[in-house]
C-alpha cells in the first residue's frame, strides 16, 4: 500500500514537470522596434494541473516493546499512591496493582522491587518504617493476586527519594507512592 | 551584676524544670532577678605563637553558648598581661567585664604549652589557673579545653567544646540528593568525610569512646548497619538480616548496639552484643517500633512505636519487659533520644503542619517544646545534656544543623555552613 502510494505519486510528479518544460520551449521571442519603455508584459504561465493531494497513508503504529519496563508503565502503571500515614491499598490502586499482576503474570521471567516510599512531612527514622509497610501492602496484594512471592523483593527509601520537589499537598501525596521497579527478565 | 548572675540565669531559666545544678550550691538564688543577659567576659589575645588564635576560638566558642558576651578586644585598656602578675581589675572594670581570661601560650622541646587564668574581675580573685601541653598541630583543642574549663567553672555544668560532630552532608537538588557521612569539630572546624556518597547514609552515632560511630547505609538491595573506626577508618557490617535494617544507637558503655529490623512490613526493636554478635528481640508488636535509645544506665530504653494507633514514645527494660508509654500530649512524637545526664528524653513532635524539638522527663511529666519550625528533627545531645543539636528544613530548602539550649532560648544555627542533616555529639574526647 504505501509503496503504491508513492510510486503515483512520483508519477504524479514526472507529469508535472514535462508539461512545464513543454510550455517554456512554446513561448514567444522578443522582437527588435524602436526603443520603448519597457513594459511589464504579463508572463504567460503554463496551466498547471491541480495540485493532487497523496492517498491518504496509514499511520505507523508505535509502542513499546512488549514485555518491557516501558511496556509495563504504560500497560499497568508502576506507581500507586497512599493516604497520609496510611499504607492499606486505595480503591484507586486497585486497578493498577490489578493490571501489574496480569502484566507479570504474561511475563513469568520478570522479577521486581517494589519501593515504598513517605512524603517529606514526617521524621526519617519513622518514615523507613513506613515505607516498609507500603510496599509490603503492594507486595501483599500482587501475591493474593498470584504473582510468586519469590519473584518479589521490597525496599524502603523512607522520605529519601521524592519524585515530586514541591512542597505543597499534591507534591506530598505523589512522593507517598510505592514504586514497582522491574529488576530483571525485562526486555 | 557579679559573676552570679550566669548561674542564677542558668538556675532560673532551668528552675522551672525543678532542675538545680547541684555543684553550685554556695550560689544564693535570686528569684526577683530574671535577668538572662548573657555574661561580659573579656579574652584578650593569648601571649606567644598561636595565642592570637587560641583566645579567638575560645571568645567564638563561649559566645555560640548564648552565656557569654565576650567583649571587643579595641576596648581593651590593659595589653599584654602577664601570665604571673595579676590584671589591673580597674580597668576592666571600667568595661564592665564581669570575667577575664588571659593566658600564654610557650613552645618547649616541640610541644605547646599554654598557661590561663580565669578572673572574677569585680571580686578581684583568680576563679581558674591550669595549664594544658600538646603537640602543636593540637591547638584548638587546647582552646576547646580551655573553654570546657571556663564554662565548667562558670555555670556549674560540664562543657560541651572539646568534641566533634558526626552527620550527613547533603548536596545536590532534593530530586538527586547525595549523602555523604561526614564528620567536623563542634564548631564546624576540620570537616571530612568518611564515605563516597553512593550510597544514602543516615543515622550515624557515637560510641562511648568517641573513636567509633555506627550508621546505617541504603541501597535499592536494602540496608545495612556498621560500625566504623575513626582511628584506622575500618568498616564492618553488623550483619545480614532478614528484611531491612535501621536506626542503629550504641548503648552507653559501648558494648551493644540497639536497632531495628523490618520483617514483612514490621518494624521491631532488636539489640546486639558487639562482642558475641548475637542479636536479640526486644520488641514483637505488629506496630512500628524504631529509634530505640538507652538510658545513661543502659538499664532502659525509650523507643517510637505506632501500636496506640500514631507514633508515641514508650519506655521498656533493657530486656523488652513493661514497654509503658510516656508521651500523651497531642501530635506524632518520633525520633527519641535520652539525654546523657538522664534527666530528659529530647524527640520531635509534629502537632498539625509545625515540627517540634522537645523534651519531657524520662516519665513524661514536664513536656516542653523548645522549638517550632517547618521540619525539625534528629535532636542529639550535647555529652553536657544542656544543648541540642537537630536538622532543621524550611520548605524546598537544604537541610541545616542547627543547636538550642534546653531552655529554648537559645536557638541558633550550627557552625557548618552546607547543607546537613542526622547530626550526632559525639561525648567529650580524652
Amino acid at each position: 500500500m504505501i509503496f503504491a502510494a508513492r510510486t503515483s505519486l512520483r508519477l504524479t510528479l514526472v507529469a508535472v514537470a514535462a508539461l512545464s518544460m513543454a510550455a517554456c520551449g512554446s513561448r514567444p521571442k522578443p522582437q527588435l522596434q524602436t526603443p520603448t519603455p519597457p513594459q511589464e508584459t504579463p508572463v504567460q504561465r503554463p496551466a498547471q494541473p491541480a495540485y493532487q493531494p497523496p492517498a491518504p497513508r496509514p499511520p505507523i503504529e508505535q509502542g513499546p516493546l512488549a514485555g518491557s519496563t516501558q511496556d509495563f508503565v504504560i500497560k499497568a502503571g508502576d506507581l500507586v499512591y497512599f493516604d497520609v500515614d496510611q499504607y492499606d491499598i486505595r480503591p484507586d490502586a486497585v486497578a493498577t496493582l490489578k493490571a501489574q499482576a496480569g502484566w507479570l503474570t504474561r511475563y513469568p521471567a520478570v522479577q521486581i522491587r517494589i519501593e515504598g516510599n513517605a512524603d517529606e512531612r514526617g521524621t526519617r527514622e519513622y518514615n523507613l518504617s513506613l515505607g516498609s509497610r507500603r510496599a509490603n501492602s503492594v507486595r501483599d496484594f500482587l501475591v493474593s493476586q498470584g504473582v510468586a512471592p519469590s519473584r518479589i523483593s521490597t525496599v524502603s527509601y523512607g522520605k529519601e527519594k521524592p519524585i515530586d520537589p514541591g512542597t505543597d499537598e499534591a507534591a506530598y501525596e505523589r512522593n507517598r507512592n510505592a514504586h514497582t521497579a522491574l529488576t530483571s527478565g525485562a526486555r | 551584676m557579679r559573676l552570679s548572675t550566669l548561674l542564677l540565669a542558668l538556675c532560673l531559666s532551668l528552675g522551672g524544670l525543678g532542675f538545680i545544678p547541684a555543684a553550685r550550691a554556695e550560689i544564693e538564688v535570686d528569684v526577683n532577678k530574671g535577668d538572662v543577659k548573657p555574661l561580659p567576659i573579656a579574652i584578650p589575645g593569648f601571649g606567644g605563637d598561636r595565642g592570637a588564635e587560641i583566645s579567638q576560638v575560645i571568645a567564638s566558642n563561649l559566645e555560640r553558648s548564648g552565656l557569654f558576651a565576650p567583649l571587643d578586644p579595641k576596648g581593651f585598656a590593659e595589653q599584654n598581661l602577664q601570665i604571673a602578675i595579676q590584671p589591673q581589675f580597674a580597668l576592666w572594670k571600667a568595661i564592665n567585664a564581669q570575667a577575664l581570661v588571659n593566658g600564654q601560650v610557650t613552645v618547649e622541646g616541640g610541644r605547646l604549652r599554654v598557661d590561663f587564668r580565669l578572673w572574677d574581675v569585680f571580686s578581684e580573685q583568680q576563679l581558674l589557673g591550669l595549664q594544658f601541653t600538646s603537640t602543636p598541630e593540637n591547638w584548638r583543642r587546647i582552646a576547646h579545653k580551655i573553654s570546657d574549663a571556663v564554662y565548667e567553672r562558670m555555670t556549674g555544668e560540664k562543657g560541651y567544646f572539646d568534641t566533634r560532630v558526626v552527620f550527613v552532608a547533603e548536596t545536590g537538588g532534593r530530586l538527586n540528593r547525595t549523602k555523604t557521612l561526614a564528620i567536623m569539630d563542634q564548631d564546624g572546624a576540620n570537616p571530612s568525610y568518611l564515605s563516597d556518597g553512593k550510597a544514602i547514609v543516615m543515622s550515624p552515632r557515637f560510641s562511648s569512646n568517641s573513636q567509633e560511630i555506627t550508621f546505617m547505609s541504603l541501597r535499592p538491595e536494602g540496608s545495612s548497619i556498621y560500625l566504623f573506626n575513626l582511628e584506622t577508618a575500618r568498616r564492618e557490617s553488623l550483619g545480614e538480616f532478614p528484611g531491612m535494617v535501621f536506626a542503629p544507637r550504641f548503648s552507653p558503655d559501648g558494648g551493644k548496639v540497639a536497632f531495628a529490623v523490618e520483617r514483612a512490613g514490621n518494624s521491631d526493636i532488636y539489640v546486639m552484643d558487639l562482642q558475641s554478635r548475637q542479636a536479640r528481640r526486644l520488641t514483637s508488636d505488629p506496630a512500628i517500633d524504631t529509634s530505640p535509645s538507652f538510658s545513661p544506665d543502659g538499664g532502659r530504653l525509650v523507643f517510637n512505636s505506632d501500636r496506640g494507633g500514631a507514633p508515641q514514645l514508650y519506655v521498656m527494660n533493657g530486656d523488652g519487659t513493661s514497654a509503658a508509654r510516656i508521651s500523651f500530649g497531642t501530635g506524632r512524637y518520633t525520633s527519641p533520644v535520652w539525654s546523657p545526664a538522664g534527666d530528659f528524653i529530647a524527640f520531635t513532635k509534629q502537632t498539625g503542619n509545625t515540627f517540634h524539638i522537645g523534651v519531657m522527663r524520662p516519665d513524661g511529666s514536664d513536656e516542653r517544646l523548645l522549638t517550632s519550625s517547618y521540619l525539625d528533627d534528629s535532636p542529639t545531645w550535647a555529652p553536657n545534656g544542656r544543648v541540642l543539636m537537630f536538622s532543621r528544613e524550611t520548605p524546598g530548602g537544604p537541610s541545616r544543623l542547627w543547636t538550642v539550649d534546653i531552655t529554648g532560648r537559645i536557638l541558633r544555627p550550627a557552625p557548618y555552613p552546607g547543607s546537613g542533616s542526622d547530626p550526632a555529639w559525639s561525648p567529650l574526647l580524652n
